[in-house]
């Protein structure tokens, strides 16, 4: 079974984003980038799979600038197979995004196809939906456990409440939450190795995927500065500053 | 534009292999040691288990042949640096002189030392499982290394050290000493390397108490009537002392680039500050002065980066002179010692007051500017080589 894995270049999560001066959006030029964490963990996941003997192959693919290769020898690094990216300068919203995988999925027919649920720039939240409405596959959204057996995928989804778990026909789309696994790390020799694993660079185009935006940003803007907290006495003067608020009556 | 961003993607030195070293280190410190180091600098040590999971992902042994553990394929001495610069993010020095004491300690073993003593000891410490420190400097005296009086007398197949070593780094939690003895008449020829275990009867350690570096244990080492095999010792009796000279200068150049990166958290931190804080009515940054300071702080920290990463180029083609690491370690110093003090000046009264990476920063130049060879040490190290024709 081969597993597509999409993992997108975003700002390091170390790093405190800037909004540009002019409002249009977060300041990225000379900032420190890195994988998605989320994507991370989907990269994690399927080398746990292939370690499994479940998996046969790991094909990474990233729709980003050039720079986003530097992503995908991560991910070959940890482990996946080969890489595709899908070259462009363009911000792509989660429809184009989940128009290209499904492009690539008719192509490469994976088995599961493996997102992160969000990627912590734009935090959308819909790639790993949009792709399932598009394929027709089941979903299995916000996974902390993922277990393939035979022709079906159980899922473990952190949902409100609790954990649910969907037991899925493959193909199946699977996105990925914090406490799905702990990624590991890239070491030395295999960043030189991942530098011979095939990466094909492709365009938008070649999908037939359109990508201009649908979606006008209209302002990007610093979150307001919290403002200082209020000490209180004790439970009763709680209550009563509850009370003065409105939230508790 | 604050610092510590992307500067090495406009680097000629650094490709794709190094941006993803990077990555992957970074994201080790940011789950493995940034949420613990303020505890951990409270306590004085690093716990064990943290070396053990540095090997686990690959840092320990970075640099280090395979058939010992480490990972040398593909390496080349700007992956050294790009590790120094990413275990120096949480801005703590002790960090970095503590989970890689092998740094100084190991390559003597690896450079000089029997077969035999190489596999009995790089591989376990290459798998975080022991610990090894170097020890050179004793209370008498560490600049003056050719002077140096722990003994070791030959008696039978066996040694027995006496004397002591000052000042050393990860010395209470040592496994092994990589350390220099006298087995010889005075002076450098007369200087051995011996392994010593440091479970051995006659083996006295007292933890030291520091102005920076917290979270590195430092001891002070007393040895009397240490019974050491002869197999431990590393390399030729009295031959010693190159190997202590050649093993400075990688710890010379590790140790420029740990101080532009220590700056480089400074100004980051000092330049944030500068952003936000507002007085008489318009942030610091709006003030010329400040941001003259900012400029004059970056323009030291790039100067100092670019003869770095100069000399790592001449080490990695062979064309490195000792003279300039000496004289690399004086200037990345004496930036450090600029810019944490124009860092701290930014950010005003908060500088002083626990918690700022600035204050920590602050505590750790004069570690730098003395260890591992002091200032006027080495500036007179240079001038001889280069002026007066002599050694
Ligand atoms: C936190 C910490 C960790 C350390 N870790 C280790 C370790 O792991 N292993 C180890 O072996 N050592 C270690 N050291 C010791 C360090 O290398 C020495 O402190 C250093 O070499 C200076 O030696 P000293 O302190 O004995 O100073 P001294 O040699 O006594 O010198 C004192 C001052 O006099 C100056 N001076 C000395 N001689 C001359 C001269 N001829 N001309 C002009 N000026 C001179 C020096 O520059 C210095 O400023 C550590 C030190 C510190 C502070
Ligand atoms: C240990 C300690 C004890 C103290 N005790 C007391 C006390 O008992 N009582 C008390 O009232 N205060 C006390 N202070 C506060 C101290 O007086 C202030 O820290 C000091 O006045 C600087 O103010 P600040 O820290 O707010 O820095 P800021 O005013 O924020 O200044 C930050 C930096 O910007 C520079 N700067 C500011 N404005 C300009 C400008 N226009 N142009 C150029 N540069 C500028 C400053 O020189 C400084 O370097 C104490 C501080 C410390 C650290």
């Amino acid at each position: 079974m081969k597993i597509l894995v999409p993992v997108k270049r975003v700002l390091d999560y170390n790093v405190k984003p800037r909004v540009k001066a002019d409002g249009t959006g977060v300041d990225l030029a000379n900032v420190k980038m890195s994988m998605n964490p989320f994507d991370e963990i989907g990269v994690e996941e399927a080398i746990r799979l292939k370690e499994k003997g479940v998996a046969t192959e790991i094909v990474a693919v990233s729709v980003g600038p050039a720079k986003a290769q530097e992503t995908l020898r991560t991910a070959l690094a940890m482990g996946a197979d080969r890489a595709i990216l899908v070259q462009t300068d363009d911000e792509v919203e989660p429809l184009a995004l989940a128009k290209i995988f499904k492009a690539i999925a008719d192509a490469e027919a994976p088995g599961l196809v493996i997102l992160g649920k969000q990627a912590i720039d734009g935090d959308n939240n819909q790639t790993g939906q949009m792709l399932a409405a598009l394929t027709g596959w089941a979903q299995g959204t916000f996974a902390s456990a993922v277990n393939v057996e035979g022709d079906h995928v159980s899922v473990t989804r952190e949902v409100d409440g609790g954990l649910e778990t969907v037991k899925l026909k493959l193909p199946a789309i699977v996105t990925t939450d914090l406490r799905l696994n702990e990624p590991r790390y890239a070491s030395l020799p295999n960043i030189m190795k991942a530098k011979s694993k095939p990466l094909d660079t492709k365009t938008p185009a070649d999908y037939g995927v359109d990508t201009a935006p649908r979606v006008k940003t209209v302002k990007v803007s610093e979150p307001p500065v919290r403002s200082a907290g209020v000490k209180v006495a004790d439970v009763d003067d709680l209550v009563a500053k509850l009370k003065a608020i409105g939230v508790h009556s | 534009m604050t610092a510590f961003d992307d500067w090495r993607a406009r680097s000629p030195y650094y490709d794709e292999t190094h941006e993803a070293l990077a990555q992957s280190v970074r994201r080790f410190v940011s789950r493995e040691i940034a949420p613990h180091i303020d505890r951990w600098e409270a306590e004085g040590e690093l716990p064990l288990e943290l070396h053990k999971k540095a090997a686990e992902a690959g840092i320990l042994g970075l640099r280090y042949p395979e058939q010992y553990g480490g990972h040398s394929e593909g390496f080349d001495n700007f992956h050294g640096l790009v590790l120094t610069e990413e275990l120096a993010a949480v801005g703590a020095g002790g960090l970095g002189a503590s989970l890689m004491t092998h740094g100084i300690g190991l390559p003597p073993i690896l450079a000089l030392g029997s077969e035999e003593l190489k596999e009995r000891v790089a591989p376990p410490v290459l798998a975080g499982d022991k610990i090894i420190a170097l020890g050179i400097t004793e209370a008498g005296g560490g600049s003056d290394v050719a002077n140096l009086k722990t003994t070791a007398v030959k008696d039978g197949d066996d040694y027995i050290v006496n004397g002591g070593k000052m000042f050393i780094t990860s010395g209470m939690r040592a496994d092994w000493l990589t350390c220099a003895v006298r087995t010889g008449e005075p002076g450098a020829a007369g200087i051995s390397l011996l392994l010593i275990d440091m479970s051995s009867p006659g083996v006295e350690r007292t933890r030291l108490d520091k102005m920076g570096w917290r979270c590195s244990d430092t001891a002070a080492i007393h040895f009397s009537d240490v019974r050491v095999p002869a197999s431990n010792l590393i390399g030729p009796e009295n031959g010693g002392f190159i190997g202590i000279m050649r093993n400075f200068n990688s710890e010379r150049l590790g140790m420029a680039m740990g101080c532009c990166a220590y700056a480089r958290v400074a100004m980051a931190e000092a330049a944030k500050w500068a952003q936000s804080r507002e007085t008489f009515g318009r942030p610091l940054v709006g003030h010329q002065s400040i941001r003259i300071k900012l400029a004059d702080m970056e323009r030291q920290i790039e100067a100092t980066q670019a003869w770095v990463d100069l000399c790592a180029w001449q080490v990695k083609h062979g064309k490195d002179r000792p003279a300039d690491f000496a004289m690399l370690k004086v200037q990345a110093t004496r930036m450090l010692e600029a810019v944490a003090r124009e860092a701290a000046q930014v950010l005003g009264g908060a500088s002083y007051i626990t918690g700022s990476k600035v204050e920590r920063i602050y505590r750790e130049v004069r570690v730098n500017a003395i260890g591992g060879g002091s200032e006027e040490i080495m500036l007179d190290l240079a001038g001889r080589q280069l002026f007066s024709g002599k050694r």
